[in-house]
């Protein structure tokens, strides 16, 4: 059984502008599939749908057509089943700032079953292994830097032992050491669980780094999966940029994905 | 059988994670509750003194009894106030915080997180409430030695039904519109106060305003606290106001879980939920 099967899956929303209303394409039939324990990156610029795609397989959304399945459960109609499979971590950290770090993955741990018993040891520990410093564990979440919280946010995603983890920009906006330890920490993930990551990233580097598979989405469109060599190999281009630009016909920086018209 | 329980149990652990995230939130903002219950105090006490007014510039009145309606006036509408906000803010609040696309995609089914919003705004409004008025009670040494307590607590627990079915139907609106969904409650919430016979007995009203208190489930809760607070009114000789409540209140619950249910789709459909990342 596939992780995850993405068919023709399409997404429209509508935009207000000085010009009124107007429907936007953010993602335009997009195909694609997800083997068992396979790190996959979807690679595209600002706009480009990568969030839309991770909203919509974390039952955020609802599609305008096409369907998705999380190991074989449809990701619109059995949403109870997918919600208990699937975790995410989001580029902004999500938290109540006022409360602490372990008060925050105390209570979103409620909402996947665990028991104040199963949580007692199961928060420090995790917090251990993302490498949060234990003294700031009771410290409101507003007074951790960037970096702290989004490690946080890792470790609340990983307590629900979740088959299949949807990281949307995960290191984006961290500091160059803080996004270091985020990329090792998904390696380590990688190597220890038995979990299917979906790796949305405008990060080349990263996506290279991480994934066995790069996808390029453009404007709402993937336009092609493949490992980083192949994918290099296929384009004749020496870097994950000039192949993207030989894929798209622009260049990987000034993509504005859904805008175009 | 087995996956049946296991799955009641998740929904439990889960209601229990909403009281719990709710009791962190009151310890960190402990400030704010308590500024915020001092204003109800000075707000209560300036209602409750009209009625020492009243004598003061010529009219006529029993001044205990009328400080007595007042207050109970007060407290009551100071906790359906609560009960309101809290469940508003099932959405406003992590909206604000960036919070609600976690807690809308955990496994989490929306009955159980809106039944545990309400549960945990019954809890904290009746502690809030008891504390209101028994400090203006004491304020203006009332001794109301005829009160039936219990009674008075049944006919609010019976309310609150109601009241959370009301709150789960204005929880829903800023996810279809934030700005508008805020205003709409506002106005809901007018409606109630000036219908309900929160300071005045409803009969005053004009005909058609009467008929609307016939509805609101505050009318209820006020006739029947207010009988079991002045008069010693007991179970027995609520049952008019009880059964109305139960009534409402077996309307106004499923009908707010499909309004939420309703209003949730939409949201999803449309990417109202949060947009941006
Ligand atoms: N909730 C929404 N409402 C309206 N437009 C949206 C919404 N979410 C995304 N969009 C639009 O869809 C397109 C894709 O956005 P998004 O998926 O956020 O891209 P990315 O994550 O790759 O930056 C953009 O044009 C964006 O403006
Ligand atoms: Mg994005």
């Amino acid at each position: 059984m596939k992780a995850l099967e993405v068919h023709n899956l399409r997404k429209e929303f509508t935009r207000r502008d000085g010009r009124g209303k107007r429907r936007v394409a953010a993602l335009k039939g997009v195909d694609f599939e997800i083997e068992r324990g396979e790190c996959v990156a979807i690679l595209g610029p600002n706009g480009s749908g990568k969030s839309t795609l991770v909203r919509l397989l974390s039952t955020l959304l609802l599609p305008d057509g096409g369907d998705a399945r999380v190991f074989g459960h449809d990701a619109f109609r059995e949403t109870r089943v997918v919600r208990r499979l699937v975790n995410r971590v989001s580029v902004e950290a999500s938290f109540f700032k006022k409360m602490s770090a372990v008060e925050n993955l105390s209570y979103a741990a409620r909402f996947y079953g665990l028991r104040p018993s199963e949580t007692r040891d199961a928060i420090p520990e995790i917090l251990r292994r993302v490498g949060f410093p234990a003294d700031r564990r009771d410290e409101p979440m507003e007074n951790l830097s960037r970096g702290m919280q989004q490690k946080v946010a890792l470790a609340r995603a990983l307590l629900t032992s979740p088959i299949l983890l949807l990281l949307d920009e995960p290191t984006t906006g961290l500091d160059p050491r803080s996004k270091q330890e985020v990329q090792q920490f998904i390696r380590e993930v990688r190597a220890e669980h038995d979990a299917t990551v979906l790796l949305c990233t405008h990060d080349l580097a990263e996506a290279e780094s991480l994934a066995d598979r790069v996808g390029i989405l453009d404007g709402g469109a993937l336009l092609c999966l493949e490992p980083a060599d192949e994918l290099k190999a296929r384009y004749n281009a020496e870097t994950l940029e000039e192949a993207f630009f030989a894929a798209s016909g622009h260049a990987f920086e000034n993509g504005e994905g859904g805008d175009h018209k | 059988m087995r996956t049946m329980s296991l799955a009641l149990r998740h929904e439990l652990v889960g209601l229990s994670g909403v009281i719990e995230r709710n009791i962190y939130l009151v310890k960190r903002y402990i400030w704010w509750d308590i500024a915020f219950f001092l204003w109800t105090v000075a707000n209560t006490l300036t209602i409750v003194f009209i009625a020492k007014g009243i004598p003061a510039v010529g009219g006529k009145i029993d001044v205990e009894k009328v400080t007595t309606i007042l207050l109970v006036g007060a407290v009551i509408w100071a906790y359906l106030g609560i009960i309101f906000e809290i469940l508003t803010e099932t959405v406003a609040w992590e909206r604000w915080e960036g919070t609600i696309e976690y807690t809308f995609m955990a496994p989490l089914s929306r009955p159980v997180h809106l039944i545990g919003m309400g549960l945990f705004a019954i809890g904290y409004g009746v502690i809030r409430a008891a504390l209101l008025f028994g400090v203006v009670a004491a304020f203006f040494g009332l001794h109301l030695h005829n009160a039936n307590y219990p009674a008075a607590l049944v006919v609010l627990m019976v309310a609150s039904i109601s009241f959370i079915g009301i709150g789960m139907m204005t929880a829903v609106l800023p996810l279809i519109s934030p700005e508008k969904g805020t205003q709409l409650g506002f106005v809901a919430q007018g409606l109630l106060l000036v219908v309900s016979g929160v300071y005045y007995p409803v009969s005053v009203l004009p005909g058609w305003m009467q008929a609307l208190s016939t509805i609101s489930p505050a009318t209820y809760a006020l006739r029947g606290c207010r009988a079991a607070i002045i008069n010693g009114a007991g179970l027995s000789d609520l049952t008019t106001e009880i059964w109305a409540l139960l009534v409402i209140g077996a309307v106004s619950v499923p009908l707010g879980l499909w309004t939420f249910r309703t209003g949730e789709r939409y949201a999803k459909k449309h990417g109202k939920l949060k947009r941006s990342g």
